[in-house]
């Protein structure tokens, strides 16, 4: 499903969280884009994404796409940053019964999927609950 | 040129299964197990955790410790049994995420449990030689132990980083010798999924040979006694072998109860001996001395002794504590749910 | 601009045929609009399809389906948006009448997805969202619905029953539609008890994995008065608005911009405000979706299309009935087709023909189709002319 050189492509984002912040209106952008959605500038400086955030929104996955059903059933969750970006991922490691809006997260390094028994391990961010 | 650890940092997953729970599947007597043993509970791995990922953070803490640029660090090694290619390393995809390539020289260890010590070992070595400022070296490890083995209720998963250097040490390396001979008593072959061992076997002649005449060769080399040190740890591949090693060599017990992490953690094998180092040194107090003895089957033992400075005070809180992260928040699973985290169930291939 | 009219509507019953191809579907709803409408000939065809290729290996859709219709070279083309794919080919039809550039063009969707088993489909359906940063972290869209859906919840106190009072209003509307994939009535506690899918949304929330086509035929409205069509529909107005892609570069994930933007450019084009509708065809491939679509459709107030749907406002008989049809949820949701099938309901709405569904004195109508979480959105209005 995932190549090699389509993994690699976004190593900088899945790796090191590295965002690009435009250098007009200071939004920060992820993954980094060539146009800024606000005021159109097209110089960005690279910077690193807030390890710790907030659970805007999340649900918990029953039916799993193929390559996730032996982590089912597991939450995602759109996490609100501190510096305000918002990603999607997998919130782990914690009770799913108990989970809220609001809860605080800290990202962690993780194995998020893989291409099949013999393809590439693709790794990523999750997001663990703080404190 | 005093070398020694800059910074240190430790990661254990958030899973435990209970003895018990291991004991009640395979009609096994827990009491027995826990006392022979001397283990109560393992970490165990989620699937999407593995070497790499607990690398990582690890890495990670180790690199807040040592408060470096993480592009000044000049090699990165990574000793484990359960490295998730067998073909690629595992270092480019932590030195990636630690921000440590591309100028950065990379290998992957393997030595059964005693891979992270080697890489400790190596990294030593190449800052002492003038090679480089910086090293790091990972020990980490999720080991399968074979379902209704002895080894199911130790092998249990968990990483230990530490960059070495020469300026601002919060532990120096005064001594380090190794012992090594082929010894057959813990193997897996290529395409194999669990590994074997050799019963007793493991014990006197590879265990306890390696480990106490290692311990004495450096006790030897560097012309110290037990007395010289408050802290010692060994590997620990269930509760009882490092306290006889500790017992049989002259190190009390209160030397090391603080690294003896293994009665609630498990044998986090190349992770083991590397991570009960990161527990004394969040507890250690500048001069404390620390003699350090791994061992990895196959067979062979690295010795080293420490010499905490006053930096360790700066770094101790700057990470998450290992027995802290041992002791927070662990989250209890049934047989059935480790059973499916650990790939021990046969499942219908993917088409 | 010309005027535009809508005279013919075909549509095949949908659910699992698995006797039929994805050609053999299409066909039998083009042919069927074209002798709806009572013309010899189309001069262009475009189909809404939003992947032949993962649901049954095939692209390329504009020439295979336009060599089926016998009638020559005509242009085909092939849109797609994901879910609204049909819509927005009905836009790219009534743009190609509406410039001048065709006369009679048929305008259609289609989508075969049961050749495929449940994984692939989740897979295929999973391409409308962003696959690098939504999908690649094990979402799904039921998932990404269900988020929606937390916010909404959490933001409005939108409840449980009244979610599941959507799907029960849109089966008892299906239950009605002899087209219709499922034509049975459920209850609230049916919903409420069904297995979950993505916390909080359970099956009876989702709309079904369907095979099924829809055509309608467009000609300038001049042209339709004089043929003396059964009964001329015009377009009163075609908008088309686009958000982010990933629901988490959306500032607010209650609401929907994008049809937002496209109905208030539709009700400006046609001149009218929602409270000129007399009923709505609109997008819910969730009950939240639905909720959510109805608040901006400006049909309710922010935050209350909850209540409202448990209120009968939206009900047959209500004051504005939402999916006579029985919606994506019940009447089935071949992704592509489903765009041009809203647009087959309000011509049997306009005409009088929609039987026991008949919504009373209907005369004007929207049909709001959307892509992904929302990321697309195509509105029309439609009215007797």
């Amino acid at each position: 499903m995932i190549g090699s050189a389509r993994y690699w492509r976004e190593i900088p984002q899945r790796y090191r969280y590295e965002a690009g912040k435009c250098t007009g209106c200071d939004k920060i952008f992820f993954p980094p884009r060539n146009v800024c959605s606000k005021c159109r500038g097209q110089e960005f400086e690279t910077v690193t994404l807030a390890k710790n955030g907030e659970v805007e929104a999340f649900t918990i996955i029953r039916v799993a796409p193929s390559g996730f059903q032996d982590e089912s059933p597991y939450a995602v969750g759109v996490i609100r940053l501190e510096d305000g970006v918002k990603v999607t991922a997998q919130i782990t490691d914690c009770d799913l019964e108990k989970l809220a809006i609001g809860d605080q997260v800290s990202r962690e390094f993780r194995l998020v999927q893989q291409d099949g028994e013999s393809g590439i391990l693709c790794y990523g961010y999750k997001f663990v609950p703080r404190g | 040129m005093e070398v020694g650890i800059v910074g240190y940092g430790a990661y254990v997953p958030r899973h435990r299964i209970k003895v018990e729970e291991i004991a009640k599947v395979w009609g096994a007597d827990a009491p027995s197990y826990k006392r022979g043993l001397m283990l109560q509970e393992k970490s165990v791995p989620t699937p999407d955790q593995d070497t790499i990922t607990m690398s990582v953070e690890a890495g990670r803490h180790a690199l807040v410790r040592a408060g470096i640029d993480p592009a000044k660090i000049g090699a990165i090694y990574i000793g484990s049994e359960s490295h998730p290619y067998a073909v690629k390393p595992s270092g480019t995809v932590v030195a990636e995420a630690l921000g440590g390539t591309p100028d950065i020289h990379c290998a992957d260890f393997e030595f059964a449990c005693k891979a992270g010590s080697e890489a400790m070992f190596v990294s030593l070595s190449l800052v002492r030689a003038g090679e480089m400022d910086f090293a790091l070296a990972i020990g980490a490890d999720t080991s399968q132990g074979a379902p209704g083995d002895a080894l199911e209720y130790s092998a249990s998963a968990g990483a230990a980083a530490f960059i070495f250097g020469h300026e601002n040490i919060a532990a120096v390396c005064e001594t380090t010798y190794s012992y090594t001979t082929d010894t057959p008593d813990f193997w897996r072959r290529e395409y194999q999924f669990y590994p074997r061992h050799a019963g007793r076997y493991t014990g006197e002649p590879a265990y306890f040979k390696h480990v106490l005449s290692c311990a004495r060769g450096l006790m030897e080399k560097a012309n110290v006694t037990p007395d010289d040190f408050r802290w010692a740890v060994f590997h620990q591949p269930n509760g009882k072998f490092p306290m006889r090693a500790a017992k049989e060599l002259g190190f009390s017990k209160e030397k090391v109860e603080q690294g003896w992490l293994v009665p609630t953690l498990g044998n986090t094998y190349s992770g083991s001996s590397p991570m009960g180092l990161t527990a004394i040194l969040d507890k250690a107090e500048p001069g404390d001395k620390i003699f350090m003895v791994s061992y990895g089957s196959g067979a062979g033992s690295d010795g080293f002794i420490w010499r905490v400075t006053d930096r360790i005070r700066e770094i101790q809180d700057k990470a998450p504590q290992t027995r802290e992260q041992l002791e927070n928040n662990p989250i209890y699973i049934d047989y059935g749910t480790y059973a499916k985290y650990r790939g021990k169930i046969r499942k219908l291939a993917e088409s | 601009m010309r005027e535009v009219a809508v005279i013919g509507v075909g549509m095949n019953r949908w659910g699992e045929l698995w006797k039929k191809s994805h050609r053999q579907i299409w066909t039998e709803a083009a042919i069927e609009a074209i002798e709806d409408a009572g013309v010899d000939h189309v001069d262009a065809m475009y189909v809404g399809c939003m992947s032949g290729g993962l649901f049954v290996g095939q692209e390329h859709l504009g020439p295979l389906l336009a060599e089926q219709l016998g009638m020559g070279p005509i242009p085909g083309t092939r849109v797609e948006s994901a879910c609204a794919s049909g819509g927005l080919a009905f836009r790219q039809a009534y743009l190609a009448v509406a410039s001048g550039e065709h006369d009679i063009v048929i305008a259609s969707g289609v989508e075969k997805m049961t050749d495929v088993d449940g994984g692939a489909a989740t897979y295929a359906l999973s391409t409308a969202a962003d696959q690098e940063y939504e999908c690649y972290q094990g979402i799904t869209f039921p998932g990404l619905y269900a988020m929606m859906a937390s916010v909404h919840m959490a933001k409005y106190g939108t409840t449980r029953k009244q979610l599941a009072d959507v799907a029960v209003k849109n089966h008892y509307n299906g239950a009605r539609n002899p087209l219709a994939q499922f034509q049975g009535e459920i209850t609230a506690d049916q919903v409420m008890s069904s297995v979950l899918v993505a916390d909080p949304l359970r099956i009876l929330d989702c709309s079904p994995i369907t095979d099924g086509a829809a055509a309608v035929i467009l000609v300038p409205l001049d042209y339709a008065k004089k043929m003396n069509a059964d009964m001329v529909v015009r377009v009163a107005a075609s908008a088309h608005a686009t958000d982010a892609i990933a629901l988490h570069d959306r500032e607010d994930l209650a609401w929907l911009a994008s049809t937002q933007v496209a109905a208030e450019k539709a009700y400006k084009q046609a001149g009218i405000t929602s409270k000129d509708l007399s009923f709505c065809e609109v997008h819910d491939c969730f009950t939240i979706a639905e909720v959510m679509v109805s608040e901006a459709l400006g049909l309710f107030d922010r935050g209350s299309g909850g209540p409202a749907a448990s209120s009968g406002a939206t009900a047959l008989g209500g004051e504005i009935p939402i999916n006579p049809s029985g919606g994506l949820k019940s009447k089935g949701h071949p992704v592509g087709a489903t765009g041009v099938a809203q647009i087959r309901e309000v011509m049997m709405q306009l005409r009088g023909k929609a039987g026991d569904r008949q919504v009373k004195n209907a005369h004007r109508a929207l049909t709001q189709n959307m892509g992904g979480t929302g990321a697309s959105t195509v509105v029309h209005i439609f009215e007797r002319a």
